[in-house]
């Protein structure tokens, strides 16, 4: 096809091509997973074969709570941050037109630049005892004392949903974009009412956007640290919490390994069963 | 629900507050930030002491401004250079791949585009641990057995900037494949017909069209790379970068101080961020 290709040069041109991909994927992805996978099974007195730190898991329940939390409470954030997203992302594919549409979109991505240390920072403003928030509802009459709003399971939830609500926005808008405005009024115009729109025109043609929206925001939130941690305080119990534990402060580096494994595990589930909900395929949910 | 479909005033009315609501929660937490870095006191909390710059450009006294807080600024230093050497490795390796995957066919490509995207979807908290583990079992082999004593395998600078490499790579790889995917083939047949060798054609046709990905790539990793956190916690050692340094010393409750770096920061990507914007539209 391509003078580019008939040759040997273009085999060794693959090959050199190939090879920074695969020193990459294969030193930095596979096999420092497949060590962890063999770390997991490993009793570390004599590298015999043990499923110990497999059983710990489901033994204590500390262990398996904080993990069946973890997953609860990312499905909830992820439906929470698709119900809030939707409505902005229509708002911006299908209301606005030209440059105010621009703007507006740019408004949404430009305070997801900033680092999520400085966003959750700015929640812990808002929410502490002595933050603004606590400081209105005093003001305004509406509160006697000081109100505590950080550490509790809700401010970790609005946290993990500001967090990811970028990646739940972009997704939408560009799914809903390419939805022609002349089905929306075809649906009108046979008589539909905006519900039946909404659900039997916009949504279906939004499941692609909605599906790899969600399957983001619920892997950031599982995988998320910073958010519980500062906006949970000490009692947050959240997984990731629970390998840096394991990893860094108890040297526990085999029961860390089955921790990872098994957080990984749960991810890959949730992403299969939701592709294979939709119908979608990885490669182009993800590209 | 779309313009050209009349909703009653009231309908229009709820619609617009939400958005507004919408933009008030998104801008929140970043207006608060800037705001109490002006605070003239020890907390960024109320009660409002009035207006200084302290946090910025005090010298000594009880307030040392980021200016002069040196542990800070040794911190952002060090994640600049982190960023710059991720930067510079993800956009090289981005490159080859974007090639690989635009012009070349090969059995097991799509198994290969699969492994590729992977890194989007294991959490960074595990990516560190698991680079941590591998790295760690080298570095106590090479001692054991070869006497060879790597402290770049022990968690630290060189441990981050391969962590962040291993996914910031993929993005990169996704964001130049998408502009390689609209080069037009014949520009580069007419430069090989001119008598350019096909590297020739390659850097003097493709490279420069490709240029604005390669930009935006760029911005898009260093941006990445500085404001890492779940890798890079998990990888760092004696040297912390400014996320982590960051985060001790939220942890040990705050003063103002970090609030003017934040702000420092918000202006940093967001300037970074209106590049990118801008050119994304122009290119496009």
């Amino acid at each position: 096809m391509s003078s580019l290709r008939v040759t040997s040069p273009f085999k060794l041109g693959l090959w050199l091509l190939l090879a920074p991909l695969c020193l990459w994927l294969v030193l930095l992805i596979i096999l420092p997973h497949l060590e962890l996978l063999v770390f997991s099974f490993t009793e570390p007195e004599d590298g015999s074969f043990t499923f110990g730190f497999y059983q710990e898991f489901f033994l204590e329940p500390l262990y398996w709570r904080t993990f069946v939390r973890t997953a609860v409470m990312s499905i909830m954030a992820t439906i929470l941050t698709l119900l809030i997203a939707f409505p902005v992302a229509f708002y911006i594919a299908k209301m606005l037109k030209g440059r105010s549409k621009g703007i507006v979109f740019a408004m949404c991505l430009i305070p997801f630049w900033v680092s999520e240390l400085v966003r959750t920072f700015g929640w812990m403003i808002l929410l502490r005892e002595s933050g603004v928030i606590s400081n209105f509802l005093q003001w305004s009459g509406m509160s006697a004392g000081p109100v505590e709003l950080l550490y509790t399971d809700a401010t970790i939830m609005l946290g993990l949903v500001y967090t990811s609500m970028l990646f739940m926005v972009v997704p939408l808008v560009s799914t809903l974009d390419s939805l022609d405005d002349s089905y929306i009024e075809a649906g009108y115009d046979l008589g539909g009412t905006n519900w039946n729109v909404l659900r039997e025109i916009v949504i279906p043609h939004a499941v692609p956007g909605i599906v790899s929206g969600c399957i983001i925001v619920f892997m950031l939130s599982l995988g998320n640290y910073l958010t519980p941690v500062l906006l949970g305080g000490k009692d947050s119990l959240w997984f990731t919490e629970q390998i840096y534990t394991q990893f860094i402060t108890r040297f526990n580096w085999e029961q860390g390994s089955a921790f990872g494994l098994l957080l990984l595990l749960l991810s890959s589930l949730i992403v299969w069963a939701g592709l294979k909900l939709s119908g979608q395929s990885f490669a182009k949910t993800m590209g | 629900m779309i313009p050209s479909i009349k909703q009653s005033s009231g309908f229009n009315t709820i619609y617009k507050s939400y958005m507004i609501a919408f933009f008030i929660f998104l801008a929140a937490p970043l207006m608060v930030v800037a705001v109490f870095s002006f605070n003239d006191s020890q907390f960024p909390s109320f009660p409002w002491q009035g207006f200084t710059t302290d946090w910025f450009f005090s010298a000594e006294g009880e307030k040392i401004g980021i200016f002069f807080d040196s542990e800070l600024l040794d911190s952002i230093w060090l994640s600049i250079g982190i960023a710059i050497v991720t930067t510079l490795l993800s956009i090289s390796v981005a490159c080859t791949n974007a090639f690989l995957f635009e012009r070349f066919d090969f059995p097991g490509k799509s198994f290969l585009y699969m492994l590729m995207l992977l890194p989007l979807v294991i959490p960074g908290v595990l990516l560190g641990v698991s680079i941590l583990v591998f790295s760690s079992e080298i570095a106590n082999y090479l001692e054991d057995y070869w006497f060879i004593d790597l402290e770049s395998l022990r968690p630290g600078l060189t441990l981050v900037i391969i962590g962040q490499f291993a996914f910031i790579t993929t993005i990169c790889t996704l964001i130049i494949s998408a502009r390689l995917k609209k080069f037009d083939r014949s520009l580069e047949e007419a430069a090989l017909n001119l008598g350019a060798s096909p590297l020739m054609a390659v850097f003097t046709v493709t490279v420069p069209f490709l240029k604005p990905a390669i930009v935006g790539a760029a911005i898009v990793s260093f941006l990445m790379s500085f404001e890492n956190f779940n890798t890079t916690f998990m990888l760092v050692g004696s040297d912390a970068p400014l996320t982590v340094a960051m985060f001790e010393r939220l942890r040990e409750g705050s003063t103002p101080v970090l609030n003017a770096i934040s702000l420092l920061l918000m202006l940093g990507s967001g300037v970074l961020a209106i590049i990118n914007i801008t050119m994304s539209k122009k290119s496009s």
